[in-house]
């Protein structure tokens, strides 16, 4: 009998996006629960009993200090051991946008050196220094990651003000590359990774929209794909003809995640 | 620093970006200096800093800023003590810290992180500062400090300051006084002088109203008592004047509110309404399981004083409102519109006491940004509205829709039941607010009425919102309303109207000490709601709100007395008849008088060429694209965005309205479009008003929305009206609103009025435009009917729906040719309802392929918005047009002029026999074609009018208000 996965969405005051985060989930077959951090603070043990641990998107804690930066110390302080085991022992872990930024925040992500807790690289201000939404073009840099599977490179939304992502120094940068942790970069119209802005909004360091760790099972992404779950949240879906396409680009990552769920565990 | 280890020690931790990495946020700052001329040497750096008290050793510091305050991939940082100066080698240092008693947001945040790496903080205070090069003026310091850096209202420049910041510390408590108001034996001149010394804008008759009252009572008012008497009697809350009664050149007309706007609903008596004109916001059907709330706010006075905090706190407010209707709606989309000066007006012609419009739009655009996007509630629609008379009075409204389970609309508050406050502490901010709203602006209101800033903590309302659905769900309150103007005394007040309600003043809990019990009850501190809490829900309630870092406080029972009781210090400082209260205002009578217009024609012989005419208009900032604002919201958090504000491939096209669809996996949606065009009302109140319902009807159909499921809502600001004239054109617009909702079968479910927008300086008083906000809500049957304004391939056909007419009256032709005209066009109340439902029809069963309304510069201009947006050349010719019967529009008003009741279409050449008997007798034509190459071409018979390549188009589109100038760097 295969499993339903089974998906913490973890949220804090300030969290935004969890109920569309988890209605993905839902849509394709995964049994999502919503849980306030201070739930999981009061019984870390909860995590264990989940798939996929899913950060989503907003402003936890308002953003205030810095974009992540209440939410991950305190997920470093509080839960380190308990993410590091839970993704040790093969769950999936979903970092969207300001989970993201707590991802990378905690030291999840990248990930290159051990212990959580020393960060590598900063999602910080947008070079336009303002926040801004709108549709951008990825290419796929990594298939390692179970998130992507083989989906086609995606168009997705971004809505943020920090995310530019910046490395600790050329160490760190070069080993973004050589440990194969870039999963998705920004890309101009013909699918090449670009610095140019708009179609890179932020002027991430090596048009960096999204990375992984060792593992391939962790994903922090800037973009939004919950936001494009439908065809019609497509912004060109009214010109592609009079039937509304069923699944919009962000699809796959939430479909190849339950889908490994079920053949893995 | 203190060697005890144990006591809590100040300091001071500065973060900088790193030498290595850009700064941002100093590159930014430095090109606004240039921009608003301020003689910047290069250099700007920026530092951030927090001034705390911590307990524990050097080490706990260096750690704080390590692991929580710094990015250590970004950053350094330093620790220092106040007392010792901060200023770095060979640099100037100006600093910008809140005053005393200004939300701090990111103060709790830093308590709440440090406990998490075990070090205890307190009386956090946070601050930026800009360090310069030695060589900067203090003529330059002074200028970046008040013209770019802060706001006098809220916050002090420090320059080159001795020692550091010093953390917070509490404010000495005041002992408590029971003032009584010797009114009973005051004459007229002394009441009048109570009022204003009180800041209480009541007028002769009314504060002899609350005299009378108490002469019979047999003793003097309390302070509390006066407070709460002004401020439920406010023109904010009570709308005096369009409740009222008005003698418009001897006619008179009793209750406009009630004999024109209310009167259309009530005789229309649709079926959607579910509730109107009551609530906190209008309420209709949307499909089996909920309900849409909708409600728009004016928040204009704030916004002119301090455009963030106010801007910010007019969203935060009307979401209140709509988790303060029924038992609590979710908010599922906002909308703004905003009217301001000429963002390129010289600074030398902006008056004294004002701040720069640019500075305003910029302050507003980024408070509407910061509290909707972290309230994760997607900015959807809106319009900016650029005028002179708007410089000292800026208009700000913002608008929220819900989404309330259809059980829950309900509200029944019974005496027993108790008062539950939550959210935030109650502090000095906002005292007066109502008030204040009701005054007129002049030069010296920066400085008194900073107390009637508030500035928002927007996640403080998440976490209200979040637990609030969470105990609606589990039944455990039976009634629930905002605390907005008027703070407790109005939310418990209103609440408690039917019943009555005995509060203990001294459990709110407060921000700091020093406030007095009356300021308590009037404080407008924002992100709080009040509930009626059932006595067997109490712990269960508590413990929702608990679990969420919500504070919420028992402060008092409704009651079966029907009298407004208050007790502090164990003393009854307040006891009164909500009778009084709510129905003793007396109700005047006010002269209204129509105004004389003297007014001409534009001359078209000095028109000149229509292609330059056509890129004129694009770049005038009323129709230029506002891509620079709507970028900066986040439109599509929740995941139910279906058409987004910008359209077409290149997401230039402005949209007509925006489509949701609110309840994730389902595909009944609905559209909001708004209609606005104060250039009519100096012509002619009441045609704008007739246009404004027109053009918000015209944006929601041209989406898919169908008309005959449509709600309006209406937002008067007007100048004052103590002024007959303005009062007379306010009479005009309520007349149309009244015709034009019984002609087009669209009720208004809510409103707000916001009646005296004058400025006074150098003392002569100016008045802004009439200026008529009409907001529409739609229901979209199925999302895959939504349609959008972008050209989609060549070899359509172009159809244009409805007449044309001859009149120029309040065009932006008209204003460019320097007359505003004498005629508006008029609104044919028979045929307009039709060419909605008809082009409704054909764009449900799928006819058009494109739609885009006609509005401020008429054909051309929506012809060319929908070519370059869709990347389609087209060739229309106006001659074509079908004309208003007994008129004879010439070629510039067929191109330019702005008939009501318009849209272009796009239509596949094998369904054009479809969409004609669809629209059968409705006047149209089809004038054009989309075609292959890149201009727009239109013709007058054979005549070329004008011929424009696309390109040139957008470029005059998207520049003028392109404030960062990025536009031409990436397209």
């Amino acid at each position: 009998m295969t499993v339903t996965p089974s998906v913490l969405v973890l949220r804090a005051a300030g969290t935004n996006c969890d109920p569309e985060t988890a209605f993905a989930f839902e849509r394709f077959g995964g049994r999502p629960e919503i849980v306030h951090v201070n739930r999981l603070l009061e019984d870390p043990a909860r995590l264990a009993r989940h798939h996929v641990l899913a950060v989503p998107g907003g402003f936890a804690y308002g953003d205030d200090i810095a974009a992540g930066a209440v939410f991950g110390t305190e997920l470093g302080t509080r839960l380190a051991s308990s993410l590091q085991r839970f993704v040790a022992d093969g769950g999936l872990v979903l970092g969207i946008c300001n989970g993201f930024q707590v991802l990378v925040r905690l030291g999840l992500l990248p990930g290159l050196s051990a212990p959580l807790g020393e960060r590598e690289v900063a999602l910080t201000d947008n070079a336009s220094h303002k926040y801004e939404d709108r549709w951008v073009k990825l290419a796929i840099s990594s298939r390692r990651c179970v998130f992507v599977g083989d989906m086609d490179a995606p168009e997705l939304p971004v809505a943020h003000a920090e995310g530019r992502l910046v490395a600790l120094d050329e160490r760190v940068a070069a080993a973004l590359d050589t440990d194969d942790r870039v999963v998705f970069r920004y890309a101009d119209r013909t699918g090449a990774p670009t610095q140019d802005y708009p179609a890179n909004p932020n002027g991430s360091h090596g048009a960096i929209a999204a990375l992984t760790d060792a593992t391939g099972r962790v994903l922090g992404l800037m973009p939004h794909p919950e936001r494009a779950l439908f065809g019609y949240h497509h912004p060109e879906w009214t010109r592609q003809g009079d039937s509304v396409p069923d699944h919009g680009p962000g699809a796959p990552l939430f479909a190849n995640a339950c889908d490994w769920v079920r053949a893995n565990r | 620093m203190s060697s005890d280890d144990s006591a809590p020690h100040a300091c001071c931790i500065e973060i900088a970006v790193r030498p290595d990495r850009t700064d941002v946020l100093a590159d930014r700052l430095s090109a606004q200096a240039r921009e608003a001329g301020i003689p910047l040497p290069d250099g700007l750096r920026t530092r951030r800093g927090y001034s705390l008290r911590l307990t524990g050793d050097a080490s706990a510091a260096e750690r704080l800023a390590r692991r929580l305050l710094a990015d250590p991939v970004m950053d350094t940082w330093r620790v220092f003590d106040p007392g010792q100066s901060p200023r770095e080698e060979d640099c100037r240092r100006l600093e910008v810290v809140r005053l005393p008693g200004v939300m701090d947001p990111t103060a709790q945040s830093v308590v709440r992180a440090a406990a998490a790496l075990g070090i205890t903080v307190s009386d956090v205070r946070s601050w930026q500062a800009y360090v310069l090069p030695a060589n900067t003026s203090d003529e330059t310091l002074d200028r970046l400090g008040r013209d770019l850096l802060a706001n006098p209202a809220i916050e002090e420049i420090r320059v080159d300051p001795a020692t550091g910041v010093a953390p917070t510390h509490e404010l000495p408590d005041v002992d408590f006084r029971l003032v009584h108001v010797p009114l009973r034996d005051a004459d007229e001149a002394r009441l009048l002088k109570l009022s204003a010394e009180g800041c209480l804008a009541l007028d002769a008759v009314e504060m002899g109203a609350v005299r009378d009252h108490f002469v019979t009572l047999g003793r003097d008012p309390t302070e509390i008592e006066l407070e709460t008497i002004a401020q439920t009697w406010s023109e904010h809350c009570k709308h005096k004047t369009l409740t009222g009664l008005v003698d418009y050149d001897g006619e008179i007309h009793d209750n406009l509110l009630k004999s024109t706007i209310a009167r259309a609903t009530h005789e229309l008596d649709r079926d959607f309404c579910r509730s109107v004109f009551v609530d906190n916001a209008g309420v209709i059907d949307f499909d089996d399981e909920h309900l849409l709330t909708f409600k728009v706010e004016t928040h204009n006075h704030p916004s002119a004083i301090e455009p963030y905090g106010g801007a910010g706190t007019g969203l935060g407010g009307v979401l209140r409102d709509t988790m303060g209707t029924g038992l609590g709606a979710r908010p599922v989309a906002s909308t703004d519109v905003f009217c301001f000066g000429p963002p390129d007006l010289a600074p030398q012609d902006v008056p004294k006491g004002c701040l720069h419009p640019r500075r305003i739009l910029e302050g507003v655009v980024t408070g509407v940004r910061d509290y909707g996007n972290r309230m994760g509630i997607p900015t959807v629609n809106g319009a900016v509205c650029f005028d002179e008379r708007y410089v000292g009075n800026p208009l700000v409204y913002c608008g929220s829709i819900g989404l309330l389970p259809v059980d829950r609309l309900e509200k029944d508050v019974r005496p027993g039941d108790l008062i539950l406050v939550v959210g935030g502490r109650t502090g000095r901010d906002g005292i007066h607010g109502a008030t204040f709203s009701s005054l007129e602006l002049h030069e010296e209101s920066e400085t008194i009425s900073s107390g009637a800033v508030q500035i928002g903590n927007a996640i403080e309302e998440k976490r209200v919102l979040d637990a609030q659905l969470q105990a609606r769900d589990r039944g455990l309150y039976r009634g629930v309303t905002d605390c907005g103007a008027g703070g407790l005394s109005s939310a418990v007040g209103e609440m408690g109207e039917r019943t009555g309600a005995h509060v203990l003043l001294d459990r709110v809990p407060l921000k700091y000490h020093g406030l007095t019990h009356a300021e308590v009850w009037i404080s407008e501190a924002q992100e709080r709601m009040v509930f009626a809490v059932p006595p067997e829900h109490e712990q269960e309630i508590l413990a929702v709100f608990r679990d969420e870092d919500v504070e919420a406080t028992i402060i008092g029972t409704f009651t079966d007395t029907g009298r407004l009781v208050a007790e502090s210090n164990g003393e009854v400082v307040m006891d009164l008849a909500m009778a009084f209260l709510h129905d003793g205002l007396p109700r005047q009578t006010r002269p209204a008088r129509r105004r004389v217009r003297d007014l001409s024609d534009p001359d078209l012989s000095t028109a000149g060429d229509p292609g330059a005419m056509l890129l004129g208009l694009l770049s005038a900032p009323n129709i230029a694209s506002k891509e620079w604002i709507i970028r900066q919201y986040d439109h599509e958090v929740q995941g139910t965005s279906v058409v987004k504000p910008l359209v077409g491939p290149k997401r230039d096209g402005p949209g007509d309205a925006a489509v949701i669809a609110p309840v994730l996996g389902r595909r009944r949606a609905f559209a909001v479009g708004c209609g606005l065009n104060p250039c009519l009302g100096d012509v002619d109140p009441y045609r704008m008003a007739l246009h404004a319902i027109d053009e918000a009807l015209r944006n929601v159909v041209a989406v898919g929305g169908d008309p005959a499921r449509t709600a309006i809502l209406d937002n008067f600001s007007w100048g004052n009206c103590e002024n007959p004239e303005n009062l007379g054109d306010l009479v005009e617009a309520c007349l149309a609103c009244y015709d034009g909702a019984m002609a087009y079968g669209t009720p208004f479910i809510s409103g707000k009025d916001s009646l005296n927008n004058d400025y006074r300086s150098g003392g002569v008083a100016r008045s802004i435009p009439p200026t008529l906000l009409i907001t529409a809500l739609a229901i979209v049957e199925d999302l895959a009917q939504a349609t959008t304004m972008d050209l989609k391939r060549p070899g359509h056909a172009l159809v244009l729906v409805g007449p044309t007419g001859a009149d120029l009256g309040g065009s932006h032709l008209a204003k460019a040719l320097g007359a505003p005209g004498r005629v508006v066009p008029p609104v044919d109340l028979d045929l307009a309802p039709r060419v909605m439902s008809g082009v409704h029809r054909a764009i449900r069963d799928g006819l058009v392929a494109a739609c885009h309304d006609l509005s401020e510069g008429g054909l051309a201009v929506a012809a060319a918005e929908m070519a370059f947006a869709g990347g389609i050349a087209a060739t229309l010719d106006v001659a074509a047009a079908p004309a208003v019967a007994g008129t004879e529009p010439g070629p510039w008003a067929r191109a330019f002029g702005e008939s009501p009741s318009r849209f272009l279409l796009e239509v596949e050449p094998a369904r054009l026999g479809a969409l004609a008997s669809v629209l059968g007798a409705i006047p149209h034509a089809r004038i054009g074609e989309t075609r292959g190459g890149d201009t727009l071409r239109l013709t007058d018979g054979d005549a070329v009018l004008l011929e424009q390549p696309l390109e040139a188009l957008r470029h005059a589109f998207l520049r003028p208000l392109d404030l960062d100038h990025i536009a031409e760097g990436h397209r």
